[in-house]
């Protein structure tokens, strides 16, 4: 078990702040200076990532330097109330470092190949402002010293999200889609804030260094408590079972969002948040055995979905969720996963936002087309494109020497070894989400690269390409009639560049970071040292690469042998479900939803006619019954003398009755 | 004559004189009936002081005559302001106030 203890900060690092001003300065500048901004805002919006990158490197280098690199820059007391105290602070240690080299460097990349890619939209400063937001949120969730600012980040990366996920909110698809990941993204944060509030009355701080040094003297009830609040926090924001709906539908984003948010950073926030919490998981077996069974359950939902989608984006997201899955498995085992998770996080920033990217390289030429099977022989016409995908690829599906190889299998292999009955099963679900694996990215493959151009009319053959010419500059996006024409150009330099760095580190970072076991050794201090691994070649990893292998077999009999059909057959009952997201989505409407509205109608039909019946028709008697009295004052003065009369005659008749 | 009489008297005299008050659609009329009730009570008083040989109910009697003067004197006045205004003298006709 390790514990946190920080000296303050010193040299290089006092400016750590500068991490989270860089892009707040461009994301304030670029949302209150408004349209005046237009014409320089994406240069703005590039360059402060990249200065925070620069920083960041000039950090990571000056921590390796140092002696002690577990460093606590002090800003300032956030909170003062009576004995409780938060003083905000930035952490800087190994682990953050490399959450900050993978999101700026990931992210200036990203913010690059989006001056391209979003060149023809008519608010593109409004997303590098949102961008360059949501980095500053992203950057302040791992920095924090402390859970309340963790907190903060992770709130303003949801915001984020959903400002970017609807950011065309003139579609109505896309509006739904940012709600819906607000609101699932809502339960999750609920146990991120009710294991704070914990933290608060069990330990009365919520730093690191507090509560994880009183956590070994709570008891194991509390860290198990906390544990599994801490894992509701992460199947929300890392779309895992059973909050994974939302991340399918947030793919409405433009793609360089689905490519940072929705596969590279912000999705792995919730493996943050349990790999920094190790010194609570290390007091509580069962917390990790339930992390584990949600990555298990997690990695294989993905993997299917993923292999029944149509969608190139959809089909991305799903692989996505089934690497997230992968990487809490990780965080799960302990000691033992811990590294490998953060490896497999790092190296999936690189090659899953490459294919995002790669995705959107090729919606770009192809008219926002997302159909795979509207693509089909784009190889030849997207050259650079193409092979930087089949890099990405590489690497996701586990081929040695790519990245994947070696962070995955180190998952796979550490699973195996957590002993017993339960380690046999999560490793089993492991290798067969890295057959599943080479399978549907296989698909993804064959359909957008080789075979026929299905996007191809026959009207388009040949002497109507010249006719057709003028067509390209206003095919920006949106709706398309069905005669519409194709034509597939490689992307420009702005956007091809970003894809040939993200291919590269796909290549090198797994096999730089695990072989000599480097990142171990570096992030051991903070998360503990793995066992002693059996090096590179290990049994479960060789298994696994033959069935990654057996899985792209059978991908290229079924959709490399035989032409793809342009309109989706109607498959098998699985092929039916895994379109469906495997009924997530009706799952989440019959069980919550509609008991929710039968709830909310039966409410307001008590509230309508229970409580405020009683009081109007309360109110209904007293004003009809005065009505009616109010005719007998009818100005006959006779008429009054009656009633004087009889009460009169009824007053002595009283007093006759009393006295008898 | 027993004073019994009397009261016998005055109770027939105040019934003649609320019938007056609720039939009589004539201002005029309906006064009168009213000083018919008040001298009834006032035969009532005289009477009963003699039954019970205590002057209090013949004082009370020149009271009783002293706010009927009042009140003649006062519905006279209304009387004629409205008969002049409405050029009728019919308490039905005075009828505005109202619902």
């Amino acid at each position: 078990m390790t514990t946190l203890h920080t000296v303050a900060a010193t040299g290089a690092l006092k400016l750590s702040w500068l991490l989270l001003a860089f892009p707040l300065f461009g994301a304030v500048v670029l949302l209150v200076g408004g349209r005046r901004t237009d014409r320089w805002g994406h240069l703005l919006g590039v360059l402060m990532p990249v200065a925070a990158f620069v920083y960041g490197l000039i950090a990571f280098f000056d921590l390796l330097g140092s002696p002690n690199r577990s460093q606590d820059l002090h800003l300032y007391t956030f909170i003062q109330v009576g004995s409780f105290q938060v003083p905000m602070g930035l952490l800087i240690d190994q682990l953050s470092i490399s959450f900050v080299l993978l999101i700026t460097g990931v992210g200036s990349l990203i913010h690059i190949y989006s001056v391209g890619y979003m060149e023809h939209d008519s608010d593109r400063r409004r997303f590098f402002g949102y961008m360059n937001l949501f980095l500053a949120a992203m950057l302040l969730l791992v920095l924090a010293d402390n859970y309340l600012g963790l907190y903060i980040g992770w709130e303003g990366v949801g915001l984020a999200s959903y400002l970017l996920i609807g950011f065309w909110q003139f579609k109505n698809s896309a509006a739904v889609a940012a709600k819906k990941a607000f609101v699932v993204n809502r339960v999750g944060d609920a146990g991120l804030s009710l294991a704070i509030f914990l933290m608060f009355s069990a330990f009365g701080t919520v730093t690191f260094t507090g509560v994880f040094g009183a956590v070994s003297s709570g008891g194991s009830g509390v860290a198990t408590a906390l544990g599994l609040l801490l894992l509701l926090g992460a199947c929300g924001k890392s779309a895992q079972v059973p909050l994974q709906s939302w991340l399918l539908d947030a793919m409405e984003g433009p793609t360089p969002v689905s490519a940072l948010i929705h596969a590279a950073t912000m999705v792995t926030a919730g493996v943050y948040l349990l790999v920094r919490s190790n010194p609570i998981l290390a007091l509580t077996p069962t917390a990790r055995l339930a992390i584990t069974v949600v990555g298990a359950v997690t990695l294989l939902f993905g993997a299917v979905i993923g292999c029944a989608k149509d969608d190139i984006k959809k089909a991305l997201a799903g692989s996505t969720m089934s690497q997230i899955g992968y990487m809490i498995l990780g965080a799960g085992l302990g000691p033992a996963g811990y590294v490998f998770a953060i490896a497999h996080l790092i190296a999936h920033g690189f090659f899953k936002a490459g294919l995002f990217l790669g995705a959107g390289s090729v919606m770009h030429g192809m008219n926002d087309e997302v159909n795979m099977r509207r693509y089909g022989g784009l190889a030849r016409l997207m050259p650079i494109t193409f092979v930087t995908f089949g890099v990405c690829y590489l690497a996701i599906i586990g081929i040695p020497p790519f990245s994947g190889f070696f962070t995955k299998d180190g998952i796979i292999e550490a699973a195996f070894g957590k002993g017993g009955t339960s380690g046999a099963i999560l490793g089993v679900c492991a290798v067969a989400g890295a057959a599943i694996t080479g399978f549907y990215m296989t698909r993804v493959m064959l359909m957008t690269w080789y075979g026929k151009r299905r996007w191809e009319s026959e009207a388009q053959s040949g002497e109507r390409h010249e006719t057709a010419e003028p067509l390209e500059g206003a095919s920006a996006q949106g709706a398309h009639g069905p005669a519409e024409e194709y034509h597939p150009h490689e992307s420009p330099p702005v956007m091809t560049w970003p894809l040939i760095l993200l291919a590269v580190g796909s290549v090198v970072a797994g096999g730089f970071l695990i072989i000599g076991e480097r990142f171990a050794n570096f992030l051991g201090p903070v998360t503990g040292l793995p066992p002693e691994t059996h090096g590179i070649w290990t049994v479960p990893g060789i298994v696994a690469l033959i069935l990654a292998l057996a899985g792209v077999a059978l991908a290229w009999v079924m959709y490399g042998r035989v032409p793809v059909p342009a309109v989706a057959p109607r498959g098998r009952p699985l092929t039916v479900a895994a379109r469906k997201d495997l009924y997530g989505d009706a799952f989440n409407e019959s069980v919550l939803m509609r008991p929710g509205q039968w709830l909310t109608r039966l409410s307001v039909y008590f509230d309508n006619r229970g409580v405020d019946g009683l009081v109007n028709t309360l109110a209904a008697a007293v004003g009809g019954s005065s009505g009616r009295l109010r005719k007998v004052q009818t100005g006959f003065v006779r008429s009054y003398a009656l009633s004087m009369f009889a009460g009169a005659v009824v007053l002595v008749a009283l007093l006759l009755v009393v006295r008898l | 004559m027993s004073p019994v009489h009397y009261v016998a008297l005055s109770v027939i005299l105040f019934v003649i004189g609320g019938v007056g008050v609720l039939v009589r659609r004539n201002a005029i009329v309906v006064f009168m009936c009213i000083e018919l009730m008040l001298n009834a009570c006032n035969l009532a008083f005289v009477a009963f002081a003699r039954m019970h040989q205590n002057l209090d109910g013949q004082v009370i009697a020149f009271f009783v005559m002293v706010v009927a003067a009042a009140e003649v004197v006062v519905g006279l006045a209304i009387l004629m302001a409205i008969f002049r205004a409405r050029r009728s003298a019919s308490v039905d006709d005075a009828n505005l106030l109202k619902y």
